[in-house]
């Protein structure tokens, strides 16, 4: 028998330490040593019920167990077999005790429909596809069903693009089916450019015929035989897969002529982005598929009625085209089970930041922020307090506490102010500085503007401007408003949806955290402590003893006083080394 | 390698492969074989995950252990790379995080050898939309 | 045509579909501001990337504000075009645009005639805020021999870009860097020189900034005007007659030949010619030229060369010199109007005077940039000596003469001085499209048919389209002919050329819009293709006012071939008024 306690950071602040080592005492007590292992585990993911100890094989699941229940556990569960009931976890709705973790709402937290294969299957052996149901979904599109039919079939599913557009991926294809012309194209947007983001890469890397096959329905649904994956050229490991993935399918005739003995042919090729965020955008991944300068141009026409080489094309991103095999499979009425109203399915974030377990989620649309952050992802780093969340990327918005309990899909996110997005999750802590973050992103913007609209491409340079003043503590409170301003002028008139939304981490920590911006003008201080310009280092005189480390090492010469005297920083002079901190043994020194 | 020629041909095949994986998994039969999972995304590369697998493969083969190890993609726990899944026969998987050669090594003495938890096991908390067929 | 309703400012409208915003707004007088927009009707030329977001509007459930110059009118659109949103949108972003732009407008070659400095008055900009810790884009600014590319003022409009991809097919602009470094030029940021630029200069005459300027040579015709040793000649090239008026606020097709001939006089030019009679000239040497290969072609001859292209737009020499160089002996190897006016000038006329070359300046008045280039080949030199020492171009003369308090309104009309100023009517249609073959032509037709001409105007190689062909009959002799103006257009030709298909004997080809008139150094058109049109009219409105209309008749043509050359394709002819060609193909490097 084995009991597994949580080791994760936030069962760990509460206790989880005490309670392995009561267990083994108590064990030992009872002679029991040799028979029941205990072991710390990763965090369950659970953390709000924590700390958690699990007993195996019979999967019993406790919650919120404190040191001085061990005996019982013990005496009950181990020796006697008899689950301790009070310990166990408590439906919400049912008030019934579950036992069983499996069948907890908590397990149903993350569906994996995109991510049903990663992890499971090697991405490099057709074999484990097909026994996972791979390639079914083609099949039985181009041999049972009309392309209308397929189409009808992810219309009535509500599939939303996962891109971040969020439009509805059935009324694309029905639109690019309707186009006439000698050729048309399916695309496949894998050039997933949010800092932080990785969802189609992994997708990629580890279930590549997903997107493939799903490629394949999409062409025979619209009358394309031709696939293309824009795929950045920082992805080798991706590429190698889906090159071996291609190659398998080619020789297994899943692609090629002649599909199924159909007269359904499709292909699929590869074509390298140089990793310009820009070119998520669908015109600019176009244009830079045709060897182009990689910039937007005004829809419409959307590239269903004029893509590339002027020909219809469909775009989706890698996750909307792993979600459509098993929308076939397991039918539109099992997907849009799934989720909220108007946004169905699942969503696949990469929780990153300041959060205990960095990685790859996927959950229902509808689940809220708070059960992403403070469940699935394990709580804030070293137990420090949330500030805020960004989602959506570099041009979503930062959220606060008041929208961890806003069921995250496309229109709540917007309607808070940030977006869906590709996926991107970043979370901060109160060590963070908002200005900053604003500041970061714009950064980022400013660096992956193509330049071609004024308002991208000089604005977002001023907005950055205006807030590299502020974090110096040059700021004035006119600033603020000329920031407001600037921003929602670069979103009201910008050409792609870069510029389009850009702004937002500026507006959303205007809106949220606006007396941090206020600090930082008025009093000249950044609350978080990360703007190093607005620092002031100070020596306590009750603490100093007069030792002249500091002096000592002070790289400047700003620090002076006689030998066994109170010491003076000359602020002027100090470059914020932060050298005197560590040498002082006295505590002594404090930045302000 | 056959072209898959009708929806049937790729039915059967689905069936055939599934049975054989069916057969790995559920055999309580001491022969049978332990199976292993290496991340082997970007991230987990990264942190070392190709050295786990040609460590695990030359170890297991060093100690007679019937074993196949096998890579494959991103299980999710980017925090805890590299991961790796073992199945035992007969038993659920069990997920272990921040695998090095030398946490490789005692997965193979204690948890493969002797049945005995080792820390570091990554508990999963997702559901696999097989399980409601 | 489908009409599609709309309301704009709560006034109803029916359009056809496919009509923008911006223009439905016209119809109905709106006037939306625009900046990186253009059209050229007629001549189909349009930019419009979308790029500047100075023309926005409200569209009445839209969430963004939409650019009204690319957004198509959709039925039952309700359009706001001066809304308070809008008003702020647009000066705002005029605050970004100018904020990346230098203030130097005291000495900016484009001031008062700068659309972006319109812009910033109508939209009421007094000040950019922030511009104390603005970060401005810098470039090196790059000299070519005919422009100046000033890219701090590049507020990426794109209209070079279009015009030197699209319409001139010559590739030599494009974007390059992203975001706020973003600018267009040559690719790599090469230099012009490395680049296959023609110098044409039709980036010059779109630009709505200084961005782009022509080589300013006006200091250079000052000094030389000052110098009391030096001779100074001036010739004038037809086109500039019929728009340098415009720079004095004359109606557009205005004709000023004899107030611009006594502005130059007044100047201190003291020989003041006439390329025009240049022109005559091009036709007796390129016109003898087409005969010869004619003659022999129809007698059999199948290694003569045809069709024979024209010469005398030095941006098209260039042009092909750079992409089909496989075909350098197909063009005429007359030279140009203004480089056989520079070699009888300094020959024939020096000699006349008793003036040593050395003392003799040559000024060339040119609607074009591609002149100044052409004037500093070393082939037009003799010991380091150019045939034609300056060439300004018509806003640059038009400069000189403000500078010197002369109105060209006020002037009295004089007449271009003896010999190398009398001209007739084919050297003036030079200056439009169409008009050095109809030139051709005219005299082509009288010395092989040995018939008199019963009617000069061929109206069949008029007009505005891109590519024209006629079939003119040389008494029961079809003459196929082709014109083009604009390179892309050329190119076209060329490779018909190339791959055999085609059956003309003779192409003309220009490479600015509307030929001449249209050119790179001409006062700027502002994207308003009537100008072109006008300009036209004048043309052949002084081409039908002359007693002479054909080269050949020209009695100083005459006298000089008896006095000097000999005949056409004399030896001395060849020497003096013949050129060849280079293949510039592998000349581009990266600098």
């Amino acid at each position: 028998m084995y009991l597994l306690v949580c080791g994760g950071t936030g069962c760990r602040a509460s206790e989880s330490e005490s309670i392995v080592e009561n267990f083994k005492q108590e064990l030992e007590n009872k002679g029991l040593q040799d028979e029941v292992q205990v072991v710390t585990t990763g965090c369950f993911g659970f953390c709000e019920k924590g700390p958690i100890v699990k007993v195996q094989p019979d999967n019993t699941f406790y919650v919120q167990v404190k040191p001085e229940d061990i005996p019982e556990i013990i005496e009950e569960h181990v020796i006697k077999g008899r689950k301790v009931e009070r310990l166990l976890y408590e439906d919400p709705e049912k008030k019934e005790h579950i036992s069983d973790s499996k069948h907890m709402d908590f397990y149903k937290k993350q569906i994996r429909i995109a991510l049903r294969n990663c992890g499971f299957i090697d991405p490099e052996n057709l074999d484990e596809y097909i026994a996972r149901d791979g390639y079914l979904a083609l099949g039985k599109c181009i041999t049972e069903l009309k392309p209308a039919d397929v189409i009808n079939e992810i219309k009535e599913s509500g599939l939303r693009g996962r891109g971040g557009g969020g439009f509805p991926t059935g009324l694309k294809w029905e639109i690019a089916s309707q186009n006439h012309a000698d050729q048309k194209y399916v695309v496949c947007n894998a050039d997933e450019g949010d800092p932080g983001a990785f969802m189609d890469r992994s997708i990629l890397e580890g279930d590549p015929h997903a997107v493939l096959e799903a490629m394949a329905i999409c062409g025979y649904s619209m009358g394309a035989t031709k696939g293309l994956i824009y795929i950045r050229a920082e992805y080798p490991l991706a590429i190698k897969r889906l090159k071996i993935a291609i190659d398998q399918a080619r020789e297994y005739g899943l692609l090629g002529e002649n599909i199924f003995g159909t007269d359904f042919s499709f292909d699929v090729e590869l074509r390298y982005g140089a990793g310009a965020f820009v070119c998520g955008e669908e015109t600019s991944l176009i244009h830079s598929m045709e060897g182009l300068r990689g910039e937007p141009t005004i829809k419409p026409p959307f590239p269903a009625e004029k893509g590339y080489l002027g020909k219809p094309t469909n775009v989706n991103n890698v996750e909307t085209y792993a979600n459509i095999p098993v929308i076939i499979n397991k039918g539109a009425n099992w997907f849009n089970k799934i989720g909220t109203e108007k946004s169905k399915g699942t969503k696949v974030f990469a929780l990153a930041g300041k959060i205990n377990n960095v990685g790859l989620i996927e959950v229902p649309m509808g689940t809220t922020l708070r059960e992403v952050i403070f469940e699935i992802g394990g709580g804030i780093k070293d137990g420090k307090k949330f500030k805020a969340v960004q989602t959506g990327g570099p041009s979503g918005g930062c959220l606060t506490e008041k929208d961890l309990d806003t069921p995250i899909d496309f229109d709540n996110l917007l309607a808070a102010g940030s977006m869906m997005g590709s996926g991107g999750m970043i979370v901060m802590d109160e060590d963070d500085c908002m200005v900053s973050v604003a500041k970061f992103y714009l950064d980022f913007t400013v660096e992956e503007s193509c330049g071609k609209c004024s308002p991208c491409r000089i604005g977002n340079k001023r907005l950055y401007e205006v807030l590299d003043r502020i974090t110096q503590g040059k700021g004035t409170m006119e600033d603020l408003q000329r920031l407001r301003n600037m921003s929602n002028v670069i979103k009201d008139t910008s050409l792609c949806g870069l510029g389009q939304t850009s702004p937002n981490p500026v507006l959303s920590t205007l809106d949220n955290f606006w007396d941090e911006y206020v600090a930082h003008i008025e009093e000249q201080k950044c609350p978080a402590g990360q703007c190093k310009d607005l620092m002031k280092y100070e020596i306590i005189e009750e603490n100093c003893v007069g030792c002249t480390a500091c002096a000592r090492v002070c790289p400047v010469g700003a620090i002076s006083g006689e030998r066994k005297q109170t010491h003076n920083i000359d602020t002027s002079i100090c470059i914020k080394c932060g050298a005197c901190i560590e040498k002082c043994k006295f505590d002594a020194i404090i930045v302000k | 390698m056959a072209k898959i020629k009708t929806l049937a041909d790729l039915k059967k095949m689905k069936e055939d492969l599934q049975s054989k994986v069916d057969v790995r998994e559920r055999s309580n039969t001491p022969e049978s074989y332990v199976q292993i999972k290496v991340g082997m995304a970007t991230s987990g590369i990264a942190s070392g995950a190709k050295e786990v697998m040609d460590f695990l493969i030359e170890a297991l083969e060093k100690r007679n252990i019937e074993a196949i190890v096998t890579q494959t993609g991103d299980m999710g726990y980017c925090f805890a790379e590299p991961t790796i899944e073992v199945t035992k026969p007969g038993e659920e998987p069990i997920v272990f995080g921040y695998v090095d050669t030398q946490k490789a090594d005692e997965i193979i003495e204690k948890y493969i050898k002797l049945g005995e938890l080792v820390e570091g096991i990554i508990p999963v908390n997702y559901q696999v939309i097989d399980e409601d067929k | 045509m489908e009409k599609v309703k709309l309301t704009i400012d709560n006034k109803l409208i029916e359009v056809e579909k496919g009509t923008t915003i911006y223009k439905a707004a016209k119809e109905l007088g709106i006037d939306i501001p625009v900046l990186c927009y253009m059209n050229l009707e007629d001549l189909g030329i349009e930019n419009k990337p979308g790029g500047c977001r100075i023309c926005v509007v409200e569209v009445e459930g839209r969430r963004n504000l939409a650019p009204s110059c690319s957004t198509n009118v959709e039925e039952g659109m309700v359009v706001h075009t001066h809304t308070m949103r809008v008003i702020n949108a647009r000066r705002t972003v005029m605050e970004f645009i100018l904020s990346d732009h230098p203030k130097d407008c005291l000495t900016c070659a484009k001031s008062g005639n700068c659309e972006l400095q319109d812009m910033a008055v109508k939209l009421g900009i007094r000040e950019i805020p922030g511009q104390e810790y603005a970060e401005m884009s810098e470039y090196k600014v790059d000299f070519s021999p005919s422009i100046i590319r000033d890219l701090d003022k590049c507020i990426m409009c794109r209209r070079c870009e279009m015009m030197c991809n699209e319409f001139q097919t010559v590739g030599a602009l494009s974007a390059f860097n992203r975001g706020f470094d973003a600018a267009v030029g040559p690719a790599f940021e090469m230099d012009l020189v490395h680049s296959t630029c023609t110098y044409c200069g039709q980036c010059v005459a779109v630009c709505p900034t200084g961005a782009l300027t022509e080589k300013d040579h006006t200091r250079d015709v000052i000094n030389a005007l000052s110098d009391p040793t030096k001779t100074v000649v001036v010739q004038t090239a037809p086109a500039v007659r019929a728009a340098l008026g415009e720079e004095f606020g004359m109606e557009a097709g205005t004709l000023v030949t004899g107030q611009m001939v006594s502005a130059l006089r007044r100047l201190g030019f003291d020989h003041i010619f006439d390329t025009d009679f240049a022109a005559d000239l091009t036709i007796m040497e390129e016109g003898t030229e087409l005969l010869g290969r004619l003659t022999k072609h129809l007698s059999g001859d199948k290694d003569v060369k045809l069709p024979i292209l024209t010469s005398c737009c030095p941006a098209w020499v260039n042009f092909f010199e750079h992409n089909f160089p496989e075909m350098k002996d197909v063009p005429s190897t007359a030279r140009s109007p203004q480089q056989m006016f520079g070699a009888i000038a300094k020959t024939y006329f020096a000699d006349k005077i008793n003036v040593k070359r050395d003392d003799l300046v040559v000024v060339s008045i040119m609607p074009c940039l591609a002149k100044k280039y052409e004037a500093q080949r070393d082939e037009f030199k003799v010991d380091g000596n150019p045939d034609v020492d300056f060439s300004i171009s018509t806003r640059e003369l038009a400069h000189l003469i403000k500078e010197a308090n002369l109105d060209l309104n006020t002037l009295p009309k004089e007449d271009f001085d003896k010999p190398l100023g009398e001209s007739t009517g084919a050297g003036v249609i030079f200056g439009v499209t169409g008009g050095v073959i109809e030139a051709a032509t005219r005299t082509a037709y009288e010395v092989h048919t040995k018939k008199k001409l019963e009617k000069i105007d061929f109206e069949e190689l008029r007009g505005l389209d891109g590519i024209r062909e006629a079939t003119i009959d040389f008494d029961g002799t079809p003459i196929k002919i082709g014109i083009a103006h604009g390179l892309g257009n050329a190119r076209k030709l060329l490779e018909d050329i190339k791959s055999g298909k085609s059956e003309f004997h003779a192409i003309e080809i220009m490479a600015c819009p509307g030929g001449c008139i249209g050119g790179g150094g001409q006062p700027l058109h502002h994207s308003n293709s009537e100008i072109l049109k006008a300009r036209t009219r004048a043309i052949y409105q002084e081409d039908a006012g002359k007693p002479i209309r054909k080269s050949h008749e020209n009695p100083y043509i005459i006298k000089l071939y008896e006095e000097f050359l000999g005949k056409p394709m004399s030896e001395k002819a060849h020497h003096l008024l013949h050129t060849a060609y280079f293949d510039k193909s592998k000349k581009i490097e990266i600098s």
